[in-house]
């Protein structure tokens, strides 16, 4: 059994997960049993970051990826958006770059700039 | 003096939301008056996710929330001042405001909604001893040095507050490069959510020192060099011999938020001194007949999904006064803090002002498990629901009926019971 305390949204529900069956309690929407499952097996995260901006007021567009990464990709996401620099105009949605590392996650835009 | 049915102050998540149901409640004439060059508020530098879980059942980040705002009023006819300050605001409603382009102007309102949000608390407002060098910044102010400018302001950082700025701050400035050392809090609980633990501090190996605080800063060449942290007893007195030294060029602060209520002190409305808002009526009006508030600039709030919904009240509220106010609103009833309440919002109610519901808004003073919330009114229980889990950073909220609120007295008392 093991403990976690669910990160799907900010009610923060505490989890008990079976490590062999993968049997979900103390959960109280389904999204918790899809994440207490997911961290025993595959731990994922929503990655967000800014790249650089040109033609805008502000230096950076705020971009994140638009599926939930594994986990142990978190640093290497971040390293592949230091070179990227983008122009205006740009709007929310747009992808920035696609497929990134060999997964068939894209990294969008966030703000319309 | 030009004239505006409904002035909105402060153009970020509260604003917006009470600007769009106001509109849709009937009112054409909206005027909303932002200091900032956009629409958004803190939400343009606030690029994690997680927002928007209730409000449009997906998670989003601040930008993109703020984006989703901007687009329904964009498509209404409310009109927006933007790089305009609001300087003062009188209690017959007139609001002064400058601008580049205008210079002074004052405008008179037939209703207000006061959205102006919240600032962080400073190292002033808690006195912490040590040198006074560069290197010390609120994690907000680094939040936006880092997300909107690009620059990371340290390399090795400690972080005072657990508060949410401070445990997102801790993931940001680790995945843009940064080492961060330690984040210290003074209580013996986490001020923030319990997902920002585990996704912010716990992803990252990043360790939380509770029943902590900052007790030295020390300076090398002008900038930190050290922070000394010290373990506090229960009394949140600093131990002697407790203390550990840590080499680092950055001290973040995440130390808690004030409700920016200059104007609305200077009109004259009473604040609560628990929330350090406006104490308002059941729709979200101030002391000051047609002034409403929503937002962090009535209680701060922990997720932008309540603020919308508080503004959306406040909108309709504001729209109702100016379309088609009743002077009667009905019996007066307060809310009164019982055993470990630490502030309810609204704090009064008028009885026939009530639709069909009140939605009451409220903290406890502690962290707790297997309490029960219970509403009583002259000795009579009228309400209660059990809560596996209650923390003062954890906004709860309850729902009484109107035929419920008929049955009390002239006040009503929320309490935590075993």
């Amino acid at each position: 059994m093991k403990e976690l305390i669910c990160i799907a949204c900010p009610r923060g529900c505490h989890l008990q997960v079976n490590e062999e069956t993968f049997e979900v309690k103390g959960n109280t929407c389904p999204r918790g049993a899809v994440y207490g499952v997911n961290e025993i097996k595959n731990p994922v995260r929503v990655i967000t970051s800014t790249v650089k901006i040109k033609g805008s007021d502000i230096n950076r567009l705020p971009v994140k990826t638009d599926k939930a990464i594994a986990k142990g990709l978190m640093f290497d996401v971040i390293k592949l958006l230091d070179d990227v620099v983008v122009t205006s105009p740009v709007n929310i949605g747009d992808v920035i770059l696609e497929n990134i590392l060999g997964t068939d996650v894209n990294i969008v835009a966030c703000k319309k700039m | 003096m030009n004239k505006h049915d409904l002035v909105i102050i402060g153009g970020g998540p509260a604003g917006l939301s009470a600007a769009y149901e106001a509109y849709q409640a009937g009112v054409e004439d909206i005027l909303i008056i932002e200091r900032d060059n956009t629409l958004g508020g803190i939400l343009n530098q606030c690029i994690h996710n997680g927002f928007g879980l209730h409000r449009f059942k997906e998670e989003l980040t601040g930008p993109e929330y703020a984006g989703r705002f901007i687009e329904m009023v964009n498509k209404t006819n409310v009109q927006v001042k933007s790089n305009s300050m609001v300087i003062h605001l009188t209690n017959d409603k007139q609001v002064h405001y400058v601008n580049k382009d205008e210079g002074y102007q004052v405008c008179q309102a037939k209703a207000v909604i006061l959205a102006m949000g919240c600032r962080e608390r400073t190292r002033g407002a808690i006195s912490i001893p040590g040198d006074r060098c560069a290197g010390i910044f609120t994690a907000g102010a680094c939040q936006k040095y880092v997300n909107m400018d690009g620059y990371l302001v340290g390399k090795r950082v400690v972080i005072l507050g657990s508060g949410d700025i401070g445990l997102i701050m801790a993931r940001r400035m680790t995945l843009e490069g940064a080492k961060v050392l330690a984040v210290c809090e003074l209580m013996p609980y986490s001020n923030g959510l319990n997902r920002n633990i585990v996704q912010c501090l716990n992803d990252f190996d990043i360790p939380l020192y509770l029943s902590h605080t900052v007790t030295d800063i020390i300076e090398s060449d002008g900038r930190v060099s050290k922070v000394i942290v010290s373990k506090v007893d229960d009394k949140l007195k600093p131990i002697k011999g407790s203390e550990i030294e840590f080499d680092c060029d950055t001290l973040l602060l995440s130390v808690g938020l004030i409700p920016e209520n200059e104007l609305s002190k200077e009109a004259g409305i009473v604040i609560d001194r628990r929330t350090n808002g406006p104490v308002v009526y059941e729709n979200m009006e101030t002391s000051i007949e047609g002034v409403f508030a929503c937002g962090n600039v009535l209680h701060v709030h922990d997720l932008v999904d309540y603020v919308s919904q508080e503004a959306a009240k406040a909108g309709v509220s504001a729209a109702k006064y100016i379309l088609h106010d009743k002077k009667d609103k009905g019996r007066l009833i307060k809310l009164t803090n019982g055993n470990l309440i630490g502030y309810t919002v609204p704090q009064k109610v008028r009885l026939d002002n009530v639709d069909d519901s009140l939605g009451i808004f409220f903290r406890v003073r502690s962290v707790m498990e297997k309490k029960r919330i219970v509403v009583r009114s002259n000795d009579k229980v009228i309400y209660k629901v059990m809560k596996l889990h209650l923390a003062p950073s954890e906004m709860e909220n309850i729902k009484l009926t109107k035929e419920q609120l008929q049955d009390c007295g002239d006040e009503i008392v929320i309490a935590v019971e075993d």
